[in-house]
């Protein structure tokens, strides 16, 4: 018989080393899900993990690393703040719509006007959008007590359908012979979030996303929100006691998410999406929450599993054409590593003890 | 704009149908919020019972067997959510996200080749004379056996939870698991059974969508049905036949806004599609002040030695 065990600490090393015991985890099983789809397991994660970094058209794929990590860990630290304090947004996908919509709507507002401060405006008004839109449910919450979990997930519904009206009716390209779409800010210089270093991969999303790390970290280790934040999540009624007010807790950990998810959204709208389209989002706010967890809520871990997140995506691409793997089975296999992730999370907190209970 | 276009009594007899899957996985998941758990995978546990419930009935033939399968499969994917909450003791909201973003991934892997297939039809039951009575008849008797089961397992939970042991024990376990831990029952135990019930019940109102509603297969189709039917347990103040009622009201709204979208409504489809979850958050925000009949220990991890 084996029993749990409370540790009176949580163990810091098994912390550190459960999600790469999860990585391992998800291996085997993904690889035994690869076999079963018919496809050598040890070439697919061969593909997936190796190629991208390491392979014939690394050069190409290096830079695509960049590119996809940045919105995820942009996303991912900013709910990591709010799940700390057990705030839960899972709204990321609506906000990261948002942005990306404001954020373009400005850009092709200025259309075709050159400035400086067009960018700068897009930014801005990428922020606002995300902002405003987690801002939703976190005054329902705060004002009413409703559960921010389902009105931030209703939200992402709302935010879908307005993405759809958006690149059908108002931010439609005039000059687009009637197909469904923004202008692309790409070919709109003033608008365009540009590699920094001509192919690279670094543009402004990646920027922000490594302040975004560091901000989070010195916030958590060093400011008195963190502390409000983590002690929230351990003892809410301890955090009451040591002054924290809870709505604004609420407020800022919803409103600074939403604020970085519509960031991701405006750099990925500017950047390598290029345009407002119907299918623009493509899960980045709901991979994130997997990322955040991976990274055990962590900015410097979120990074690690950001980047991780993202050879996922990138290799599951090239397995997808050379092997053809399909896309659902990468979707599989990321939902697989944060079951991994959550089941030995246990040995964080318990020990394994074997043998009868003794009698109490 | 032509509103004469909808018939009322094919919008009756349509807003039953669309409130089927609601019922399934709201009332599942109102058992399991009762033992205490929150489960936020219903989502995906909708989603895999949509698929399995629509490839077996694709493969066999048969609409009756899918809806066994999507049973099975809804109720396998919450025993996923019963290890990692129950075993591993880990956080229930994230297991339950995990279990949708799982289920999602893993509908669409097995989709992929059941695309653009009709699925096999399940006929309506055969009430003989009375499907021909004005007005009721068509509203009422004109349906497949899986609806009115819909309805008989809103009684049978509803029956179970006031009147019998087995409910007085669940409710007891959601109240407090400590007492009722130490009265001898076997919490883990209970909220598993809880917690399969819940998946089996979310698994046949996916099937519904898939293998009646709609009916085909398409990757997420179940499209937030799943949270919905969180939201209604939560609107139903954890109360079955309010759940019933909040699941037709829902069902009227989504039916309504297709049935205006169908007469060219002056709306944007787009606004008339996003209306069913804008409603979801208004009757959220309403009854949210009133928190006082959700049990007492859901959402709490149970250990013994705590």
């Amino acid at each position: 018989m084996i029993r749990l065990e409370k540790r009176p600490q949580p163990s810091r090393a098994l912390s550190l080393s459960t999600p790469i015991m999860a990585v391992l985890a998800t291996f085997v099983f993904g690889g035994l899900l690869f076999a079963v789809l018919g496809k050598d397991p040890v070439e697919a994660l061969q593909t997936i993990f190796w190629q991208p970094l390491f392979g014939e058209y690394a050069f190409y794929y290096r830079p695509q690393l960049l590119i996809k990590g940045a919105p995820l860990v942009l996303i991912a630290i900013g709910l990591s703040l709010g799940f700390k304090a057990g705030i839960w947004n899972i709204g990321a996908e609506g906000q990261y719509i948002m942005g990306a919509i404001f954020g373009a709507a400005v850009g092709l507002a200025f259309y075709p006007a050159e400035g400086w401060y067009i960018f700068p405006l897009m930014v801005f008004a990428g922020a606002l959008g995300g902002w405003a839109w987690a801002m939703i449910p976190a005054f329902l919450k705060v004002r009413f007590g409703t559960n921010e979990i389902l009105v931030s997930l209703m939200l992402v519904y709302v935010a879908e359908q307005f993405l759809a009206s958006m690149s059908l009716g108002l931010l439609k390209n005039p000059e687009g012979y009637g197909f469904p779409g923004s202008r692309n800010l790409q070919q709109y210089m003033p608008a365009h979030n540009a590699e920094l270093f001509a192919g690279s991969g670094m543009h402004w999303g990646v920027v922000a996303a490594l302040i975004a790390v560091i901000f989070a970290y010195v916030l958590l280790a060093k400011h008195r929100l963190g502390f409000a934040i983590r002690v929230t999540g351990e003892a809410p009624r301890a955090a009451r006691f040591s002054g924290v007010n809870p709505a604004r807790l609420v407020l800022f950990c919803l409103g600074t998410s939403g604020l970085l998810a519509g960031l991701a959204g405006m750099f990925e709208v500017s950047g390598p999406s290029g345009q407002i389209t119907i299918d623009f989002n493509v899960g980045y706010g709901f991979t994130a929450i997997i990322v955040a967890f991976l990274g055990r809520l962590h900015p410097i871990g979120i990074l690690l599993a950001g980047g991780l997140m993202a050879l996922t995506y990138i290799g599951g691409d090239i397995a997808q054409s050379n092997l053809g793997l399909p896309a659902a089975a990468i979707q599989v296999f990321q939902g697989m590593l944060l079951f991994f992730l959550l089941a030995l999370d246990v040995l964080t907190h318990y020990r394994l003890r074997i043998g009868a209970a003794e009698a109490a | 704009m032509d509103l004469s276009a909808i018939n009322p009594l094919l919008f009756v007899a349509g807003f039953l149908v669309a409130a089927t899957p609601l019922i399934f996985a709201a009332i599942g998941e109102l058992v399991v919020e009762k033992s205490g758990v929150l489960n936020l995978g219903v989502e995906g546990m909708m989603i895999t019972g949509a698929i399995c419930g629509f490839a077996t009935a694709v493969e066999t033939g048969s609409p009756l067997l899918g809806f066994a399968a999507a049973a099975v499969g809804g109720a396998a994917l919450s025993l996923l959510f019963a290890f990692l909450t129950q075993v591993t003791l880990a956080n229930q909201v994230a297991s339950g996200l995990s279990l949708t973003l799982f289920g999602l991934g893993l509908s669409a892997l097995i989709g992929q080749s059941y695309v653009g297939i009709k699925p096999p039809r399940l006929g309506d039951i055969d009430f003989g004379p009375l499907a021909d009575i004005p007005v009721i008849g068509p509203i009422l008797f004109t349906h497949d056996i899986i609806l009115y089961l819909g309805i008989a397992l809103v009684a049978g939970v509803w029956a179970v939870l006031k009147f019998t042991r087995a409910g007085l024990i669940l409710r007891a376990v959601g109240e407090s698991h400590d007492a009722a831990h130490a009265l001898g029952y076997k919490v883990k135990r209970i909220r598993t059974a809880a917690i399969l019930f819940g998946g089996a019940c979310a698994g046949l109102g996916g099937a519904y969508i898939s293998l009646i509603r709609v009916p085909q297969w398409t990757e997420g189709m179940t499209a937030g049905i799943g949270w919905i039917a969180l939201a209604l347990v939560v609107f139903a103040s954890w109360k079955p036949w309010r759940a019933l009622l909040g699941a037709y009201l829902f069902g009227g709204i989504t039916q309504l806004q297709l049935n205006l979208q169908g007469a060219g409504v002056a709306i944007p489809v787009e606004y008339l599609a996003m209306s069913p979850y804008i409603i979801t958050i208004i009757v959220l925000v309403v009854l949210s002040a009133d928190k006082s009949a959700a049990p007492a220990s859901l959402g709490r991890t149970f250990h013994a030695s705590n």
